[in-house]
Formats: structure tokens, sequence, C-alpha cells
């Protein structure tokens, strides 16, 4: 039962509903009683993405075509763009894609959501695989339009000790979720570090659900997520850690802080620990709240003025995320997209 | 320059400052004493318009201007600034990058040019020195993790940066160890001049022996009590606040 499914085949019964565990503050069924015509091919599509300059290759996928994989060859370093362009043509469409990143290869990818059409409904199923000592960041930009359903879903592999490294930054839609289900191995090292950023305003709804599954000895997972909803926007933090039986030394933690600035804005929060193994240190913090009126006041008695105290206050908050990214060029672009989003939503 | 008059603070409903008058001329140093409980801080706050402290009577004018009509920032540009008792963390933002925010916050109320990059370096490098504050410390988020001898030292620093008109210490020596506490106090007695006044909130005597006042008050249950010279401090780490609170009682 997914999105994809019921794209493909036209049957609204495939689509998640609030029944259904995973999806009960995303609920699409309820949403959707009719889908959008399938998405026309698109040809020609030129203009720039969000990572423009910082990757030596760009994949396009548009209307739900393109390339149906990536392979980065054992002991190779690439840095590719990855862009899933909903042109404004899109009616509803889903692509799947396969990365492969084999034995000792590193892969920095730049991955953009790109909706420039109205109304239109998509799903990317992504499915990677890290091979041994293989390492992957993977920074998501979401940019889908306002009034789209866009659901992303990834399932990743480590091998022995491979790390993967990710930050999601979510600028919401009228739905949109982005999943990310990793099979940590432990053994040897291999770590997960998976953030999270979400800025939404008006009546913007981003879902950014993770599942962890350790298998093995000693594995390292680390998770910090944060989020800021103005206006009447949703956000929605679902994070699972689970510890198989024999995966014991696991580490883990997950944080997730999130800001609410307005009265009708809200934030749904589900962070889940399940431990079958010994000797585990796993932790997890979650917080939703209100700016910090201590600080706002101290600031504001320096002389800085409430708007641009809480400007302030709101960026750093965001900023200890944007600072967890490894490259450099995607840190800015990061931080850039942090203040414009506050900015807009202001 | 700071004229209190029959200032009546509630919060939550209870009264807090209950008819508090008081003066501070320009290029003079008062010190505020009491026993906890006494308002002391509740009079910082008030004077620098902290939300929830607002006044139920009474007015507060500088040179003239009412403060109450203010926001804290707006006092702040007309010249207030308050050393906090327990200054506040803020996570994520640099030091420097807060104090010069401030500061340019400040000129542009007052329709003042922006201080230039190079110019704010040069004071900080300066000011933190004779604080002995190390540089690379301004760099880290403000008051994140630091000590409690550190944040003040830090708040002092912010006011040598800010040079404010009028200046209100709140408990600054409660934290300090002896060596800090010469610090802080040589760094607050560089800043008295002639148009700046200062009001320092304490409830020992030690500090008054570093940062000598001119006059000395004491609140007691919300109003000020007596006050005189700074012969009077001394009388009061002999004979307590006893007669005092029964007084005001």
């Amino acid at each position: 039962m997914s999105l994809a499914r019921a794209i493909e085949t036209g049957d609204l019964a495939q689509l998640p509903s609030r029944r259904d565990e995973d999806w009960r503050w995303t609920d699409l069924r309820g949403l959707l009683r009719v889908l959008p015509p399938p998405s026309p091919p698109h040809v020609g599509w030129a203009a720039p993405g969000p990572f423009a300059g910082l990757a030596g290759r760009e994949v396009k996928i548009v209307n739900g075509r393109g390339p149906g994989g990536i392979t980065v060859p054992a002991g190779e370093r690439h840095t590719v763009a990855l862009r899933f362009i909903a042109a404004p043509d899109a009616g509803a469409h889903a692509a799947r894609l396969a990365i492969e990143i084999e034995d000792g290869a590193e892969l920095v990818l730049l991955e953009s959501y790109e909706g420039v059409g109205e109304g239109y409904v998509a799903q990317v199923d992504l499915r990677i695989r890290l091979g041994a000592g293989a390492r992957l960041e993977r920074i998501v930009m979401t940019r889908d339009s306002p009034d789209s359903v866009s659901v992303s879903k990834t399932e990743a592999t480590l091998g022995p000790a491979a790390a993967l490294a990710q930050t999601v930054l979510a600028a919401g839609a009228r739905r949109q979720r982005t999943e990310t289900r990793v099979s940590h191995p432990g053994a040897g090292g291999a770590s997960v570090r998976l953030d999270g950023l979400y800025v939404l305003d008006g009546k913007r709804h981003a879902d950014i659900t993770t599942v962890v599954t350790h298998d093995g000895v000693d594995g390292a997972t680390d998770q910090l997520t944060k989020g800021v909803a103005r206006d009447q926007a949703r956000g929605v933090f679902q994070g699972r850690i689970v510890v198989s039986p024999g995966a014991d030394r696991t580490d883990a933690r997950m944080g997730h802080h999130a800001l609410l600035l307005s009265d009708r804005a809200e934030v749904d929060a589900k962070p889940e620990l399940e431990i079958y193994a010994d000797d585990v240190v796993c932790a997890h913090g979650n917080t939703v709240g209100a700016l910090d009126e201590e600080g706002l006041f101290y600031a504001k008695q320096r002389g800085i003025p409430d708007a641009e105290a809480r400007a302030m206050l709101t960026e750093a908050f965001l900023g200890e995320v944007v600072d967890r990214i490894g490259h450099e060029g995607a840190r800015e672009v990061a931080r850039t997209w942090v203040a414009k989003q506050l900015g807009a939503a202001s | 320059m700071l004229s209190i008059k029959n200032l009546y603070v509630a919060i939550d409903g209870k009264p807090i400052l209950d008819g508090l008058s008081l003066d501070v001329p320009a290029g003079e140093v008062h010190a505020v004493m009491g026993p906890n409980g006494a308002g002391k801080s509740t009079l910082s706050y008030a004077l620098a318009g902290r939300p929830g402290y607002e006044t139920a009577a009474g007015s507060v004018t500088l040179d003239g201007e009412d403060l109450l009509a203010l926001e804290a920032n707006e006092r702040a540009a007309r010249g207030v600034f308050l050393s906090f008792q327990y200054p506040t963390e803020i996570p994520g933002v640099p030091a420097l990058t807060f104090i010069r925010t401030a500061m340019n916050a400040q000129r542009r109320a007052r329709g003042e040019a922006e201080i230039s990059a190079p110019e704010f370096l040069r004071l900080a490098r300066a000011k933190a020195a004779t604080l002995k504050i190390d540089f690379d410390m301004l760099k880290r988020a403000l008051n994140v993790g630091f000590s409690g001898g550190e944040k003040k030292r830090m708040e002092i620093l912010q006011m040598a940066m800010i040079s404010p008109r009028f200046a209100i210490l709140d408990e600054t020596d409660s934290g300090l160890d002896i060596d800090a506490l010469r610090i802080v106090a040589d760094g607050v007695n560089a800043m008295r001049s002639a148009d700046r006044a200062m009001l320092v909130i304490t409830h020992y005597q030690r500090l008054l022996d570093h940062i000598r006042p001119d006059r000395v008050h004491v609140l007691a249950a919300g109003r000020i009590v007596a006050s005189g010279g700074p012969e009077l401090a001394h009388a009061l780490e002999r004979e307590g606040y006893d007669k005092y609170a029964k007084a005001a009682a």
C-alpha cells in the first residue's frame, strides 16, 4: 500500500490512510478523492537547481522520467546533483531509482525536489546500497509547490564499516513526506547520521519519518531534527530506532526539537526506541515549544527589536543542524535556505 | 538622570514594589541593598522593561523622558543597560555576533551610523583584554557553558562595549571569587563618568568595598526605607536587615 502503487494502478484504495499507524498524521486517503491525470513526458527542462555549480554530474528526473540508477564504482569519489522535477504540466507520477555505492567509494548526493507545477501528486522510491567502507553524504532539499502531494521514500542498506550522513531540508507541501529506512549492520564501525530541518508556513505540511534497524554489534546512530512551524503549518516527526537481538553495544541517539511560532501551528512527534539487545546506549529527547522568552528579553534588553531578536534566535536554533552538514558548499546552501525560509515566513 | 516616583509593581497580582521612590543623578553611583524578597530584582526588571513586570502606578523617567511607555529595546537604545543576575544562555549565537547586533540595533534606533567591522573588533579586543577575557571565548555561543564568573565578566564586557548612560548591576558580585570580583569592579569603576549613572543592586556589602557608592539605599518590603552614605552599607553588614524589615512591615 503506497502512493506510488495508487498512482500506477489508479486505485485510490491503495493510498495509505490514518488507519496505517505510520501514516496517521499524513493521511493521503482522506485527502485525495481523485488523482490528477498521469504526468506527460517533459523534455528540455533547463532551469538550474538549488545545488547548481556544486556537483560534477547532474541527474534529472522530470515528471517521473529519467535514468534508473546511479553507480559509483569501487574506490571512486563522486558528487552528484539528483533532481526530481515536477514540471508545469505535471499531474501524477512515480519514479524509482537505485543508487549503488561500491566498496570504498564515496558519494556526495545533492538531492532536490523541485515543484514547478501546481497540484501534482508524486512519489519517488530510492534504493541505496553502500558497499563495505563506502560513504554517502546526502542532502535533500524540498521545494514542492504548496498545493502538491509529494512523497519520497528511501531504503538504504549499509555494508560493513559504511557511513551514511543525511540532512533533509523540508519546506512542506499540501502533504509532503520524506521517509528514510536504514538497515544498519553495526560491524566494523558503520555509522549513521540522520538529520532533518523543517521550516513551514501557510498551510504546509512536512513529515520526516525515519526507521533505523541495527542488526549487528557496535553500530552508532546519531539523529537530530529541528523544525519551525508558523501560521497553520504542521510538522510531523516520526523516528524509530530498532536494536535487533544480538546488536549489542549499539550507541543510538535521537533528538527532535521544534518551535511553534503561532497558536494554530501544530507539531506531532513520535520518537520510538525498540531495544532487544544488551549493553546498549540509547537516548532520545523531544521538545516542542515556543521561543525562549528569557533569551528574547535578554536580546531586547541589549537593544535588539522584537522581530530581529526572534529571527536571530530562531535561525540560531536551526543552525545547529546546518552546522552538522559536512559538505561545505551544501552547508552554505542550507544556511541560505534557512534564512530565506524564515524571511519568507515572517 | 534617573528618577523613580512612587512606583508600584505587582507580579501575578501580588504587590512587590510598593510606592518606591529613588533619584540617581548623573555622575553618581547608588547602591540598593536589601534582604531577599525585598523586591531588588523586580526593581531591575521593571526598570529594564521585562514583560510581566508592568507598573500599576508611579513614574520612571530618564533625563525627563518617560521610560515606562517604552519597550525594553527602546529603553536600551535610550541608554538603559541591565547587567543580569543570571545572564541568559544564547545557543547558536556567538558572543561577538550578539554584541555587534545589539550595538548596531541601538545605533540604528538613534539614527547613528553602524559600527564598522574593523572598528568593532578593535574595540572588542581592547575591552576583552582589560577584563581578562580570552578573545576566542567571544567566538563561542554567548554564555553557553560559561562559568558563573565568565558570565558576569561577559555582562561587564557588553556594558563596556555598549557604553550605556544608565547601568543597573543586579547582584553582579554573586558567583564571583575575589579575583574575578576585583576585575569586574575595576571594569565598572572605569565606566564612572560625569554623564553616566549606575545603580548597584546587592545583598552583601563586599562589592561596595570595590565599587564605592555615592549613596546607599535600603530596600525592604518594596520601598526605600533608609538612605545614607557608604557607611550605611557597613552598618547593614554589622546589624543586618532585621530592623528595616520590621519597620517596613
